[in-house]
């Protein structure tokens, strides 16, 4: 037990920390790095409470592929600190707005139960906490039936998604491709001429 | 401590000493290396010439539709592993569910296919 409570303070410290460096470096590749730390260190958060599946995705997906695309964009962009500190002042009060609506928001999210317990139940499909059952059978078990149309939706948000991709950022280059069909229906005819040249002679 | 955890003990003994490891590595050699630090030495080498350019240069954005691409499979395959775990379970309606989401996506893989995306030249 005490493991455990060692485990949880140091990963919530190195998450907290890492979150704070991802705001606060300044070099965006490294912001992008602390953040892959924190997926890891919020994998660690999740499996001390039990949710194996969701620490595994959190490090398969994120921090595999998000965080990879991550890089790319900040590589892809052309980055010069002085310009991107130029705007600071004039961003300022949507940036202030946006933090505190999200700052409000997460208080609700905390407190929400205590201003009307009702609220508790419209958590839907808590936790069955069953023991012989792991977590990944559990999430299976509701997933594909009970929630078979949200399911159904993030199919169709992933094929918008790989379309919206695909339409902003192929640029159409001539591709050649290699048509083994053609190569083997070739005839020696079709390309080579045999001449008898004598010599001093033309063609 | 429950069995669960109990099983992922050895993952942070792990980390651990992976972390121990790595620290000792670049500390000691911090500390004992030499350092005698000379503008030659500290430049970019790149055999025997000046660098012609930053290394930090702008990369293609190819690489960001290939990476996307393979996030939207891995999530799929992601969405994969409880199904195949809960199978005997969730019957053919979560058989059936499974295979629409995978035609939907399907249907995308044949749109990118057919429009040439995986194709890098």
């Amino acid at each position: 037990m005490i493991l455990q409570t060692l485990a949880f303070y140091l990963f919530a410290a190195v998450l907290l920390a890492s979150a704070v460096m991802v705001i606060a470096s300044r070099n965006p590749v490294h912001s992008v790095l602390f953040l892959i730390l924190a997926f890891f260190n919020a994998a660690g958060l999740f499996v001390l409470i039990g949710a194996e599946f969701l620490a595994m995705i959190l490090v398969v997906v994120y921090v595999g592929a998000v965080a990879v695309l991550f890089l790319f964009v900040v590589m892809m962009l052309d980055i010069n600190l002085t310009e991107l500190r130029q705007g600071f002042l004039q961003y300022l009060p949507v940036g202030a707005l946006i933090g505190l609506v999200l700052a409000i928001e997460l208080i609700f999210v905390v407190t929400g139960w205590q201003l009307s317990p009702e609220l508790a139940g419209m958590a839907q499909a808590p936790a069955s906490g069953l023991v012989e059952h792991s977590n990944t059978a559990q999430l299976g078990e509701i997933l594909y039936t009970r929630y078979a149309f949200l399911f159904q939706g993030a199919g169709v948000i992933l094929l918008i998604a790989m379309m919206g991709a695909i339409v902003l950022t192929l640029r159409h280059r001539d591709i050649k491709r290699q048509k083994i069909s053609r190569q083997v229906a070739q005839k020696p005819g079709d390309t080579i001429e045999i001449r008898k040249i004598r010599p001093g002679e033309g063609v | 401590m429950t069995d669960l955890l109990r099983e992922y003990l050895p993952i942070l003994i792990f980390l651990g000493l992976a972390t121990a490891m790595a620290c000792v590595m670049i500390g000691a050699s911090w500390l004992v290396g030499p350092k005698n630090p000379d503008p030659e030495k500290l430049s970019a080498y790149e055999c025997g010439f000046d660098a012609f350019e930053d290394a930090r240069g702008r990369f293609d954005v190819r690489f960001y539709l290939v990476s996307i691409l393979f996030i939207i499979f891995d999530l799929e395959v992601a969405f994969l592993f409880p199904w195949a775990v809960s199978l005997s379970e969730i019957g053919q309606f979560g058989f059936w569910s499974m295979v629409v989401f995978l035609s939907v996506l399907t249907v995308g893989f044949v749109y990118e296919w057919r429009k040439g995306a995986l194709e890098w030249e």
